[in-house]
């Protein structure tokens, strides 16, 4: 994770295009900034990170759902339970699986879990466009390159 | 077995917190109930769950914007109910 560029998710374990479901891993670091105000003396992840996080993993599972051709964005978040708080160091699990393929959204489920015990789950939903620019498919692109995106699963 | 506006001012009363009494086929979601986009987004989310159907609303916000359509052909309650029978009808005519 970096955490100050919003770059939550490290690693893609698993796209499972038949099953619309995606897992990936995230490392919260052992130092932030963020850490030294949230909270001093008693460092937690912030929930709205958690939720980031979850936004970002089903994003990438759109991504993939929709061959990269067009860009998923955070439009909603419903029902989301912090359910335990997450400190520096951890390792994420973050795994996000489709609910609904609407037209120009899509909503998920997500979760993280820690050693298999989820600490945080919500139902989101996304709204997506045709990429609006080539520097951002650019970037994304070179993102999915960085976490190991199986650009394999992409149907031709 | 209600109607399909019966079951369409439901949602809407119920997603977006408006009076279900103030809802009418007369009704334009944006102009009248005053919905915006991210709600009419949940609307559409459970619309397609209860009819199990998929809304195209690119295609007819697109349209809109091109001037082939006007909004009221999409947003008045009462053409939008008819577009969602259309869909039921034609999902149900095809192959399965």
């Amino acid at each position: 994770m970096q955490l100050e560029y919003f770059q939550l998710i490290d690693r893609i374990l698993d796209l499972n295009m038949v099953e619309k479901t995606i897992a990936v891993e995230a490392q919260v670091p052992q130092q932030s900034t963020v850490f030294e105000g949230h909270f001093p003396g008693y460092p937690i992840m912030p929930g709205v990170l958690l939720i980031e996080s979850m936004a970002q993993t089903s994003g990438w599972l759109l991504l993939a759902l929709m061959n990269f051709e067009r860009m998923p964005f955070l439009a909603a978040v419903k029902e989301a339970k912090m359910r335990g708080f997450v400190t520096p160091g951890e390792l994420l699990t973050v795994e996000a699986s489709l609910v609904h393929e609407g037209s120009g959204y899509a909503i998920t489920d997500a979760r993280i879990k820690v050693a298999g015990k989820l600490r945080c789950n919500s139902t989101i939903m996304l709204s997506h466009v045709p990429f609006p620019n080539p520097d951002l498919r650019g970037h994304m692109d070179a993102v999915a390159k960085r976490i190991g995106f199986p650009k394999q699963a992409l149907l031709p | 077995m209600s109607s399909t506006f019966d079951q369409v001012a439901t949602i809407i009363a119920e997603t977006c917190d408006i009076p279900r009494d103030t809802i009418t086929p007369d009704s334009h979601a944006i102009d009248d109930l005053g919905i915006d986009s991210l709600d009419f987004l949940d609307i559409a989310f459970a619309i397609d769950k209860a009819f199990g159907i998929k809304l195209p609303l690119e295609k007819w916000t697109q349209e809109v914007n091109d001037g082939k359509a006007t909004t009221e052909q999409y947003f008045v309650l009462k053409n939008l109910c008819a577009r969602i029978d259309e869909l039921v009808a034609a999902k149900g005519a095809s192959p399965t």
